[in-house]
């Protein structure tokens, strides 16, 4: 099958919605399929052999921030481009409604158009300001997908269409793959995230570990993430403080390392969260996860039969929770290897098979991919004008 | 010299009424387009789901009871093809029902995998139940997006839709065999 993906944000600035794309090219790649990718990006030379550039992203204000998106004349016209010469089976389009290559994507093709929706929508923007536009391009998709829950209900409530849920994978292969780098003594325990992102529970683990210092005096206590450190743990004691390793922000490939290395994945979280891709992540590297009782992570987590969980915010709950895995080996070694196990469910080869289903269902019938010149002003206009300059 | 201006505003007024309601028409050409092709998906899915459960009711993967069940209402399916749309939800529906009843946990399908005469056979009836499942909301979305354009003021007095009959919604019992979806 051919297939052809949009990307709508720059591929050399590191994100959830690219970081999708990336696994979803390779995972579709390494079944077969032949897959193109075209993304904004800001250094074509860092582009892997399958993606094509889409364009300089500019920052303009959207949506209450600065928001790096490509759009105008150029960028339709490389699109358009890459659509008549892709001779594509099926249009993967992602963020079919940021006013970027998505969106230009839908109007410039017709055919089978799936699209992958992973934030929910701003009501207030998409909505109004753009109502009639909005609705073009989404009438033109003949599948509607959500990520998760949340983002499923705001497609369903605030425009009235329907979407399959397709919750994001976890490339098992990679994180079962990695090799654990131990610049630490044992054990350890992590935690992966904003460290001054109040609702992902640092400060309830530091109170945590103080308790276990006492029970466990060799652990040490593992901090994987970007944030101020020394604001985090200024009312940290100093003994405390010996036994906490901060590596800050990190590339993927030292993720799974340091998730490999850790006895303990701890995700204190007290809201906020709509799957925990972590938790899955941490599962696959084969490390045992204590996780607060959220929905989502009780979900990932089997109601606890791939991992341990206590009640949300409660420090002596994780304290004791901590110190009866780091105790018990035997018990330990269960859970991981529960845990991988259920990983596997959530491996991105079983979520590439979903979206071939999704892909199979919208194809039969279908010629394929072909341009749409029907009343697009400025995509004629720029076909004149294709400066040729596209790969 | 005030004549003049107002007919300029009536011009670009009933230019700008005239491209309007030419997009509203390539809207609309567009949506039953999408229709069209997602109710042949449909069937497709659907015909392909008959056939396999003929198919592998000829086998000699399930017990003779079962085996005679599931071809009965294969045919039966198959047979209300060319029917109207009720007709035909209602006989898919039986199928389903069938199919549900035949394979309903992970442990009957695990058993039904280790005794097959072919392993592929069990894997396509799973993706070919999931995709009818697919292909059937997909449709009814189309028709929603479709309803909604029509159901416009403009688009009723105006006949925009022409002679296109009303879209309507295929409604059937679509769930995928429990034994065979569960992970």
């Amino acid at each position: 099958m051919r297939i052809g993906i949009v990307c709508p944000y720059a591929w050399d600035v590191p994100g959830g919605v690219q970081a999708h794309v990336r696994d979803q090219a390779e995972t579709l790649i390494g079944m077969g399929h032949e897959v193109s990718v075209i993304t904004p990006v800001e250094d074509p030379s860092q582009l892997p052999p399958y993606a094509v550039d889409g364009g300089r992203p500019r920052a303009v204000p959207y949506n209450g921030s600065v928001a790096r998106l490509t759009f105008g004349v150029k960028a339709t016209a490389r699109v358009r481009r890459w659509i008549r010469e892709g001779d594509f089976d099926v249009l993967h389009v992602h963020e079919p409604l940021a006013p970027s290559l998505g969106v230009l994507a839908c109007w410039a093709a017709r055919g089978p158009i799936v699209a992958t929706v992973h934030s929910s929508i701003e009501r207030s923007r998409v909505l109004i300001t753009g109502y009639y536009l909005a609705q073009t391009a989404l009438e033109k998709i003949s599948a509607l997908v959500a990520v998760s829950e949340h983002a499923r209900r705001t497609i369903v409530d605030h425009l009235g269409a329907d979407a399959v849920l397709i919750p994001n994978g976890v490339r098992v292969d990679a994180y079962a793959a990695a090799l654990p780098a131990r610049d630490w003594p044992e054990p350890a325990i992590g935690f992966l995230g904003r460290m001054d992102e109040p609702r992902k529970g640092l400060p309830i683990l530091l109170e945590a570990f103080e308790g276990m210092l006492a029970s466990v005096p060799e652990v040490t206590l593992v901090l994987i993430g970007p944030g101020d450190v020394d604001e985090i743990l200024a009312d940290v004691p100093p003994h405390v403080r010996d036994s906490i390793v901060c590596l800050g922000q990190v590339d993927e490939a030292d993720k799974a390392r340091a998730l490999a290395s850790l006895d303990v994945y701890v995700a204190p979280n007290t809201g906020g969260e709509s799957f925990g891709i972590v938790l899955l992540e941490a599962m696959a590297a084969g490390t045992c996860v204590v996780a607060s009782d959220l929905d989502a992570f009780a979900r990932v987590l089997d109601d606890g039969r791939c991992g341990v969980m206590f009640s949300v915010a409660d420090s002596a709950a994780l304290q004791s929770a901590v110190v009866a895995v780091l105790e018990d080996d035997e018990r330990r070694a269960r859970l991981v290897e529960a845990g991988r196990r259920r990983a596997l469910a959530y491996d991105w080869r079983s979520v590439a098979g979903d979206l071939l289903d999704v892909y199979a269902s919208v194809t039969s019938g279908h010629s394929g991919v072909r341009e749409d010149l029907r009343g697009q002003i400025v995509g004629r206009l720029s076909r004149r004008r294709d400066p040729g300059d596209v790969n | 010299m005030g004549g003049w201006w107002w007919v300029a505003a009536f011009v670009v007024a009933t230019a700008l009424v005239g491209l309007y309601l030419s997009m509203t028409a390539g809207r609309l050409d567009r949506l039953h387009r999408r229709i069209d092709t997602s109710r042949h998906a449909l069937d497709t899915q659907l015909l392909r789901r008959s056939a396999l459960c003929l198919e592998i009711a000829s086998s000699s993967l399930f017990d003779p009871a079962t085996a005679v069940v599931l071809a009965d209402s294969a045919h039966a399916a198959r047979a209300a093809a060319e029917d109207d749309v009720v007709t035909r939800g209602l006989a898919e529906s039986d199928l389903t029902r069938v199919l549900v009843e035949a394979i309903p946990d992970a442990h009957d399908a695990d058993e039904l995998r280790r005794e097959s005469p072919d392993p592929t056979m069990l894997e396509d009836l799973r993706s070919t139940c999931v995709r009818v499942q697919l292909s059937r909301r997909f449709h009814n979305d189309a028709v929603r997006a479709c309803r909604q354009v029509r159901g416009q003021r403009l688009v009723r007095w105006l006949r925009l839709a022409g002679r296109t009959p009303w879209p309507t919604t295929v409604e059937m019992d679509d769930t995928p065999p429990p034994g065979l979806t569960a992970r």
